[in-house]
């Protein structure tokens, strides 16, 4: 079973120390109420504790929520500084206050300008390290520490909808992808149109579909739940209505969905998939109960002949 | 005969774009019975639209600029008002027609509105800075004009003909090919990139060899303005990074004319070559557009607040480190297509190392207030209004460039808010600074202030009501580009963004009253000082507007504040023994006639029109080879023409009320002014 810490913050020093002098622990509560504040603010009575990235359901998103909060933090150093320097200067250095110091001629300070070249580098310094760290550690391709093997399933973009090919169970949906909570998914995704982009915001980590390509994702949902999934990268027509449910459930109730799919009449043969890949908008959910062998690797084989492209091996 | 052109290509299928090709058509027939009615054809021709006049050359892209701004602030509020209604439901644009807007609203705010605009500003202010009469080469200036005016032509008219692009400003193929993109929109906004591409590349040439090869005498580079040296580092962007754009473009032309494959799905063809051009030129687009405005902000910082700039060479080094790091950067726009840890890491990384030097500037513009005397001019508010803001948009674009938080982010309401973010507060507001700073020295009399500031303060709200809302979104993990939606979430927040736009809307209502209440009030607004804001650059010591040639003598600099010096030394209007004859180069009617076959061109390509785009083609080789035979570009000012001109301007200026603060603390000023008359 994989704990959000195996990927989050056990091993960065930089991370453990800011996450001393800032209080992490303390800002994950801060900054969501924060934005909730701004949100009722700006809408009043809007729920915000719905907000896919502001409580996000699995370890990859919530590691990236909370670089995102810590990164943020960070910059404040300067920011806040700025502000109160902008607010300050203007209402002191008024034309009206005659009081006020007046040096036209002042135009350079060697310990000013130390101080802002390296105030900045350094912020950029520590957030360049954590940059390094966690872009190692979040990279989409490595596959999630855990003693469950993966579910794989294989993700292909079509005109406007998303086809899921269960390779080990032998079937496949449209616009629904049910997998097992506290189970890793590894996705492999590729398109079978224009570029897509593959996201399930609760979950973290979007990444392309393209023809002739395919690249990997790894996800893991903590708990049951249902979540938006869809494609972010406009595709067309009906870009603004492809999306999909992700269901993560018991291990008991994958099983019992996957026997409900194997009922299923319809089998998705060559046929039945090029009748699929022509573009629908709003497809309903369908379930196929076989799948032609190595349909996957076929459709981008389509493109390419033999020479797939799969982007890059991740490091173990 | 005509290709693929025919009668269906008339907008007959909705309402709403017949009516854009109604106000276009109507608008521009409306101007054409103006100008016919005054009479004023002739007038337009000879004095404006031949015009190889640097100072013209640059009113004329600033007028482009403003109206494309009123085109694209349309199709903005357009989409926000769709967003605002469309949940659950189709609002009032289908597909097909909202994602022509906000294809049209990128391409026509990045390149026929920021890019014109910034021209515009180099060529009103660089060559007076600079202490110079024209450009480096004034006809090429003049080419450039119309090649970017044909762009913008070509984007308008197709409102009338045909249709827009769907693809977005990016245009990423393999959508924008020919396969799923079958139609003329992708054309049109190919052509239109290309052709004011060229135009770009040329001005970048004209302003790189101007501001090395011009500089009046004594002018070290380290002596320059900074809005020179902002001029000088993007314009270099220009030339390195335009042809990137021009060759993409090219490329996918050819994939859609001729049926290559450099970015198919199939035979071989990889979108993500595209993408690596595209960005190689659009990320470097950021600080040509944002360089130019951060050079307006450190001359209207040190103008009103009465000071020389903080760390002149701080901010000198810091615009070239941002010129040189924007070149290694272009990755983080799709840190999403699978590339590996570490080409993800690095291009993060590179991408936060340009928050140092831009961090820098900030500080170094507050420094300069620290200690000064704070006029509040409409430009300052903007330069205020843009620390304050911008900085926000930073720090979004540092999260953004940690590839993690990316992935989170991307394509995302929260980039949309991020760009606009960095965009309106960093480019617009210093235009728009630039604008009412310079709009005396250009046109010859001031704004008026309270309307700018109103402006300034509709902007500046609407701005944080539109945007802060799609800061929110991102986190409810609202996509970009949506006609419709079905999270009732989402529909609170873009309520709020739409009523930030109909803000917006009120501050370019409050600027086109400005600019009506003081072409009404010019008499007494006028400036016959030339220097209305006790300036510090060589540009307020000419007249306002300047003479043909700019400076009847040409000063030599022998400071940073050149013409601030000058004051202080009592030297600034000192009068020459004698004038010298002038040379200046001579209007010339090839440029706007290389800028309509280029136009006519693009058309007959986008509809296939093969002998039009081989007749246009011959006629622009002629008139380009025609202008080569013109052994006598330039006229002559006589010496004695020149000495009545500056007569008549130290008479106007001894009338003026406020001929700097120099004639306040020293009463010789007046007959120093006017020696011919004291002596």
């Amino acid at each position: 079973m994989l704990q959000p810490a195996q990927i989050s913050d056990s091993i960065n020093p930089v991370m453990q120390l800011i996450r001393q002098t800032l209080s992490l622990t303390a800002m994950r509560r801060i900054m969501p109420c924060a934005m909730a504040r701004l949100a009722a603010l700006l809408a009043s009575g809007c729920e915000i504790s719905g907000a896919p990235i502001i409580d996000p359901k699995g370890p990859v998103a919530f590691t990236e929520r909370d670089l995102l909060f810590t990164a943020a933090g960070i910059m404040l150093i300067v920011i806040i500084p700025v502000w109160i320097m902008a607010f300050v200067f203007v209402t002191r250095y008024r034309v009206k206050n005659k009081k006020a110091a007046y040096r036209p001629d002042w135009d350079f300070s060697t310990p000013i300008e130390i101080l802002v070249w390296t105030v900045p580098a350094i912020i950029v310094i520590v957030l360049g390290t954590l940059v390094w760290d966690y872009t190692h550690r979040l990279d989409p391709y490595r596959p999630l520490q855990s003693s469950v093997q993966p579910l794989q399933v294989e993700v292909v973009a079509q005109d406007w909808k998303w086809l899921f090919i269960y390779p080990d169970q032998q079937i496949a949906s449209v616009n629904e992808l049910v997998f097992p909570s506290g189970r890793p998914l590894s996705l492999r995704i590729t398109s079978d149109t224009v570029m897509n982009s593959f996201f399930i915001p609760a979950l973290g980590s979007q990444i392309y579909a393209m023809a002739g390509m395919q690249t990997q994702l790894n996800l893991l949902a903590d708990e049951p739940g249902r979540f938006m999934g869809r494609n972010m990268q406009y595709s067309g027509d009906g870009f603004a209505k492809q999306y999909f449910e992700a269901l993560a459930t018991s291990q008991a109730d994958f099983d019992a969905w996957v026997a409900k799919v194997r009922q299923s009449s319809e089998v998705l043969d060559a046929n039945a998939y090029s009748a699929l890949a022509k573009p629908s908008i709003k497809h309903p959910v369908t379930y196929y109960s076989a799948v032609e062998t190595d349909l996957f690797d076929k459709i981008i084989a389509s493109y390419m002949g033999d020479e797939m492209m799969s982007g890059h091996t991740p490091t173990q | 005969m005509f290709g693929k052109l025919t009668i269906d290509a008339l907008p007959l299928y909705s309402w709403i774009a017949m009516g854009g090709a109604g106000i276009t058509v109507g608008g521009a027939l409306l101007v054409m019975a103006g100008i016919t009615y005054f009479g004023k054809w002739r007038y337009l021709w000879v004095e404006w639209l031949t015009s190889v006049d640097h100072k013209r050359i640059g009113i004329m892209y600033i007028v482009l600029a403003l109206i494309m701004l009123l085109r694209g602030f349309v199709d903005a509020i357009m989409m926000r008002s769709q967003q605002a209604f469309a949940y659950n439901s189709d609002g009032y644009l289908p597909p097909d027609h909202f994602d022509q807007i906000f294809s049209s609203h990128g391409t026509i705010m990045i390149f026929f509105m920021a890019m014109p605009f910034m021209t515009g500003l180099l060529n009103v202010a660089v060559p007076l800075q600079i202490g110079t009469r024209d450009v480096a080469f004034p006809f090429l200036n003049s080419v450039s004009l119309w090649l970017t005016a044909a762009g913008a032509a070509l984007v308008m008219i197709s409102l009338v003909i045909g249709k827009f692009s769907t693809a977005g400003w990016t245009g990423y193929p393999p959508y924008s090919g020919i396969e799923y993109s079958p139609d003329v929109g992708v054309d049109y906004w190919i052509w239109a990139l290309l052709i004011s591409g060229v135009g770009s590349t040329l001005s970048g040439i004209n302003f790189i060899v101007t501001i090395i090869k011009r500089r009046a005498p004594g002018m070290t580079l380290m002596r320059m303005p900074l809005f020179t040296w902002t001029a000088l580092i993007t314009a270099i962007l220009m030339v390195f990074a335009f042809p990137a754009l021009t060759v993409a473009c090219a490329m996918l032309g050819l994939d859609r004319i001729f049926g290559m494959h450099f970015f198919t799905n199939e035979a071989g063809g990889n979108l993500m070559n595209y993408i690596n051009l595209f960005w190689i030129w659009g990320h470097p687009e950021v600080y040509i557009l944002v360089l130019p405005a951060f050079g307006v902000f450190s001359e209207v910082v040190a103008t009103f607040s009465r000071k020389r700039l903080f760390g002149y060479p701080s901010l000198v080094y810091a615009t070239g480190a941002i010129g040189v790091l924007s070149f290694s950067v272009w990755l983080h726009h799709f840190f999403t297509m699978g590339s590996s840890e570490n080409v993800n890491a690095v291009f993060g990384i590179a991408t936060m190392i340009i928050a140092v030097p831009t961090g820098v500037k900030i500080f170094d513009w507050l420094f300069t207030m620290f200690r000064g005397r704070i006029e509040f001019h409409p430009s300052m508010y903007w330069t205020i209004g843009f620390i304050v803001t911008f900085v926000i948009g930073g720090m979004s674009g540092v999260l953004l460039a940690i590839p993690p938080v990316d992935y989170l982010m991307h394509n995302s309401t929260f980039l949309v808010a991020h760009f606009h973010n960095v965009i309106i507060p960093g480019v617009l507001f210093g235009y728009l600074a630039g604008f009412s700073y310079w709009f005396p020295k250009s046109i010859g009399f001031t704004l008026d202030e309270r309307w700018g500031i109103r402006s300034f303060w509709c902007w500046l709200i609407g701005f944080y009501l539109a945007f802060m809302p799609l800061y929110v979104l991102g986190f409810l993990g609202m996509p970009r580009r949506m006609e419709t939606y079905n999270v009732a979430e989402w529909q609170p927040y873009l309520v709020v963004a739409a009523v930030g736009a109909v803000l917006v809307l009120c501050g370019i209502a409050c600027q086109v009253i400005q600019i009506y209440v003081s072409v009404r009030d010019w008499r007494q607004r006028r400036d016959l000082s030339g220097d209305p804001w006790d300036g510090r650059s060589l540009e307020w010591q000419t007249s306002s507007p300047p003479p043909l040639y700019n400076f009847a003598v040409i000063p030599t600099v022998e400071g940073r504040d050149a013409f601030f010096d000058m004051k202080q030394r009592r030297t600034a209007y000192r009068r020459p023994e004698r004038y010298e004859d002038i040379y200046l180069p001579k209007s010339s009617g090839v440029g706007p006639i290389l800028g309509g076959l280029a136009f006519v061109l693009g058309f007959a390509i986008v509809w296939h029109i093969w002998w039009l785009v081989g007749l246009c083609a011959l006629a622009m080789l002629g008139a380009v080879v025609s202008r080569c035979f013109d052994d006598d570009p330039d006229f002559c000012i006589p010496a004695a023409q020149v000495e009545a001109m500056e007569t008549q301007r130290f008479e106007a200026m001894a009338l003026a009320e406020k001929p700097a603060q120099e004639a306040e603390h020293d009463p010789a000023f007046a007959a120093q002014m006017l020696p011919g008359r004291v002596t």
